[in-house]
């Protein structure tokens, strides 16, 4: 490699990770937003997730359902100018149907999730700083064992892939999105209605 | 009325304004990062620094790991982020807890043993961060950003998410309590 190249390809590598470092401050700021406003909705709290979880308070369900009307209404506007790319993430009945299912479990079990759990060491609280980090942290340690002999076995198993809902009904997004938006509006109206 | 500075230092705020702001804020995620918002990777890559440093490089050679790639990214600094969120929320409403080892929902049923408290915060840890990483998301990454990107495989997570945890919870405070 000829000296002036070697200078470019440098300067490129410099361009790629200040670039980085400036996405990982970008991080922390939606982060701290994110945090700030589950703190503000209750969804740091125990009482409040697992109240949601025994259908006596309805909280978690509202603040995630006018998230994503609001948040599906955004992305799929800017995706249709072209301004961003969605990011799927690929699925299987085994990872989706099983995996949830025992996330579920844990997620009455522990009374957090991964984010609200963050949000809760935030808040104080000492049995999610102690017991429930180190347990998510093993969790996910003991999965990592496992994978070799999940991958292509239960992981694989009714694979369908980065599918989107427009895409298995083969229509234009708007004919999902407009729907979908109209019933979570509905859940919420309903929800309201029933003094939940 | 109230003011802009007297709402910060509010405890809470409706569901619909912490559920749009989540929203708004899931736009510019996509907008300013190209990411969706989503935590429980960050747990995994935790967990796989802390074996790298009692086991060494050798920790780096699981495969689960050499996908994931053990490194402080967007999503790790995200996840501090909302620590440092909450934690400024909770301090400026006066809402920081201090000594709460039992949540008043757990001791109306199970008493205010710490000790048997944070022994189950771990097992419903396993169970919650092995789940998470086998549905590939948990509830922000299936639950919020997946569901409103529309995504299949997030829309079945989020409503076993749900099934599990409604079922789960019934027995708890129903059955075993």
């Amino acid at each position: 490699m000829k000296e002036s190249e070697k200078e470019v390809s440098a300067k490129t590598k410099n361009a790629v990770e200040s670039e980085d470092k400036r996405n990982l401050f970008y991080g922390l700021g939606f982060g701290i937003v994110f945090g700030f406003l589950l703190h503000k909705g209750g969804a740091t709290k125990y009482d409040v997730i697992v109240a949601q979880l025994l259908l006596t308070d309805f909280t978690v369900l509202q603040i995630m359902l006018s998230a994503v009307a609001t948040g599906m209404v955004g992305v799929y506007f800017m995706k249709s100018m072209g301004w961003i790319k969605l990011s799927i993430k690929s699925g299987s009945v085994g990872m989706n149907v099983l995996g949830a299912s025992i996330f579920g479990v844990g997620f009455a079990v522990l009374g957090y999730c991964p984010g609200t759990i963050a949000g809760a060491v935030g808040n104080g609280y000492l049995d999610a700083i102690t017991g429930g980090l180190a347990g998510i942290v093993l969790g996910t340690w003991i999965f990592a064992i496992m994978y070799p002999n999940l991958k292509d076995g239960i992981l694989k198993k009714g694979y369908f892939g980065d599918l989107t809902l427009p895409g298995l009904l083969k229509v234009n997004d708007w004919m999902v999105v407009a729907p979908a938006v109209t019933l979570i509006v509905l859940v919420l109206f309903w929800i309201e209605s029933a003094g939940l | 009325m109230e003011t802009f500075a007297s709402a910060l230092t509010d405890t809470t705020w409706s569901p619909y304004t912490v559920g749009i702001g989540i929203g708004i804020l899931s736009w510019l995620s996509f907008l300013i990062s190209g990411k969706p918002i989503a935590t429980s990777t960050t747990f995994a890559r935790a967990g796989g620094m802390i074996e790298q440093m009692i086991r060494g490089e050798k920790a780096k050679q699981r495969p689960y790991y050499e996908k994931i790639k053990l490194l402080i990214n967007w999503q790790w600094m995200l996840v501090i982020g909302v620590v440092i969120g909450s934690f400024i929320s909770a301090s400026i409403s006066g809402d920081f807890q201090v000594g709460v080892w039992v949540p008043s929902l757990w001791s109306s049923a199970f008493g205010d043993n710490a000790l048997l408290r944070v022994f189950v915060a771990v097992i419903g840890g396993i169970l919650l961060g092995f789940g998470a990483r086998f549905a590939g998301g948990c509830t922000s990454g299936h639950g919020i950003s997946g569901t409103l990107q529309l995504a299949v495989s997030s829309w079945i997570s989020a409503i076993f998410f749900f099934v599990g945890g409604i079922i789960t919870a019934h027995i708890i405070f129903f059955v075993i309590a």
